[in-house]
């Protein structure tokens, strides 16, 4: 039994290392390869996604845009219509400025301006899928304990019981607290099990996956900004008079309050490291397995010995990547959970 | 750089996907495994609890069973004993009781016995002398008359005779 899984295992770390190099080949054949110019248009978002190239044609999915002009208001079409520089309703893709890679308008003076833009995004549709797979997953899960009362789960399900244990045992009740824990640990296990979900997707290459999700500042503040509110407004007195009058020499706090200061800083400093590492952590092993990847295709022009070389190379470095951004996906889910549980202890704190 | 300034349109969908992510899943998610998962918890260390205590009362069952097995075969060797001792005394009384009967059947024999020899004894002994007087008179009828000194000499005569014999 043990073996089979780890056979699967290996086979599905294979095929999405084969998978990833799939998109990277059809690169190869471009003239003069831009490294900077290929890890960043696959690390931030994009408003079609990109599948792969075939034969000179372009396989994307055209995702609608929905943006709303001061004033022109609202508007929604297929990002096709922008593609290469198209200027469609007057709307267009900015390459360069401070808007490069957004959709912008000119308005009646002639001024480019970014109008309100909730287009459905590569990242917003990669965010709605693994939201629906994290909604079928954990649901299916539940509705099995429904169906199965007092039975012990097998696979799948057994899989998912044992990691929510964990996590509400070894993190939640540990970092918040015995007796407090029952109101976060649904918050907690969310947070977990969406940053989870989010970061293996992203590891894999091919289309459904491939969309760096929680490696957008954006998705990290959203999930900071929970925990912050998690932790500052069900606080109790007693955090906030250490906030306010630390135990520290008087000295620190009366002409000036510089310990209050430093403290009401953390305040603030606590969940925007969280949004930061999460941030950092996805982001960079992406742009390590994809500069990595770019090794090739750069090697291309300095003949066939050195990029045969390098390609074995480059190979074994993604490989050791992908297990290490594997590790990292969990680790950071992880961490992000445990010192989210951990701020929340810490505001709930008693004399 | 663009890599850090969060984006409006992703910032929107983001807070609505999870905000509906989290509804949903602390509705019907997570609360709903754990409840199941603790009364699975409490189930199982009730079936335990069941278990060892049934264990217990089995256990005791089967001490009580044991001691009421020693006790009846305790019983049942007192009932034996004693039936033995009842047989025994049951055969020695009867021995006693048929000895006693012999011996009063044997005295009651001799008794009998002896009466019937003395009675016979007596009448032979008056038969005889019935006879002896028959017998004197016819002799002495011509000289002697039966008087009570030749009686008191006959019968001494006899007594003696019937003595030296018996």
């Amino acid at each position: 039994m043990n073996n089979i899984k780890n056979n699967k295992l290996i086979w599905t770390v294979l095929l999405m290392w084969l998978c990833f190099l799939a998109p990277a080949h059809a690169e190869s054949q471009k003239e003069g390869i831009d490294v900077q110019d290929i890890v960043f248009s696959h690390i931030q978002d994009a408003y079609t996604w990109h599948i792969t190239e075939w034969n000179g044609k372009e396989i994307a999915i055209s995702l609608p845009v929905l943006v709303k002009s001061e004033e022109r208001g609202w508007d929604m079409f297929l990002s096709h219509h922008l593609h290469h520089g198209k200027v469609h309703h007057n709307y267009y893709i900015a390459s360069e400025g401070k808007h490069a890679g957004k959709v912008v308008e000119k308005n009646s003076r002639g001024e480019e301006v970014r109008p309100i833009d909730l287009s459905l995004t590569k990242n917003v549709c990669g965010l709605f899928l693994s939201c629906g797979i994290l909604l079928f997953v954990v649901l299916r899960t539940a509705r099995w304990y429904k169906k199965h009362p007092n039975q012990v789960p097998r696979g799948f399900t057994g899989l998912m019981e044992m990691i929510i244990s964990y996590i509400q045992d070894g993190v939640i009740k540990e970092s918040v607290g015995k007796d407090e824990y029952k109101p976060y640990s649904s918050y907690l296990l969310t947070v977990f099990f969406f940053i989870l979900i989010n970061n293996l997707i992203g590891i894999i290459p091919v289309f459904p996956g491939g969309a760096n999700i929680t490696g957008n500042i954006a998705v990290t503040a959203v999930l900071a900004g929970c925990t912050f509110i998690a932790v500052n407004l069900f606080a109790t007195k007693e955090y906030w008079k250490d906030i306010f009058w630390p135990k520290a020499p008087i000295y620190l706090k009366l002409p000036l309050p510089i310990m209050p200061f430093v403290e009401f800083f953390g305040v603030f400093t606590k969940p925007f490291a969280l949004m930061i590492r999460l941030f950092a952590n996805i982001m960079a092993g992406h742009t390590i397995i994809l500069a990595l990847t770019s090794l090739i295709f750069i090697t291309v022009s300095m003949g066939l010995l050195v990029n045969f070389g390098m390609t074995i190379v480059s190979v074994l470095f993604c490989v050791f990547m992908n297990c290490v951004e594997l590790f990292v996906a969990c680790l950071q889910a992880y961490i992000f959970t445990l010192l989210s549980a951990n701020y929340i202890g810490m505001a709930r704190i008693k004399e | 750089m663009s890599l850090l300034t969060p984006d409006s349109g992703l910032l929107f969908w983001m807070i609505v996907s999870f905000g509906i992510v989290f509804a949903i899943l602390s509705k019907y998610g997570f609360p709903v495994i754990i409840k199941a998962v603790e009364q699975r918890k409490a189930y199982i260390d009730n079936s335990l609890e069941t278990a060892r205590q049934a264990n217990e009362q089995l256990a005791n069952i089967q001490a009580e069973g044991a001691r009421i097995l020693a006790e009846a075969k305790e019983k049942q060797n007192a009932i034996l004993k004693e039936a033995f001792a009842e047989k025994e005394q049951i055969i020695d009384e009867a021995h006693r009781k048929a000895a006693a009967e012999t011996r009063l059947q044997v005295e009651e024999a001799t008794r009998r016995i002896r009466e019937e020899k003395e009675k016979a004894i007596r009448e032979v002994r008056s038969e005889i002398a019935d006879l002896s007087i028959a017998i004197a008179e016819k002799v002495m009828k011509e000289k002697i008359s039966r008087d009570k000194e030749q009686q008191q000499i006959i019968d001494r005569l006899l007594d003696e005779v019937s003595f030296c014999k018996s």
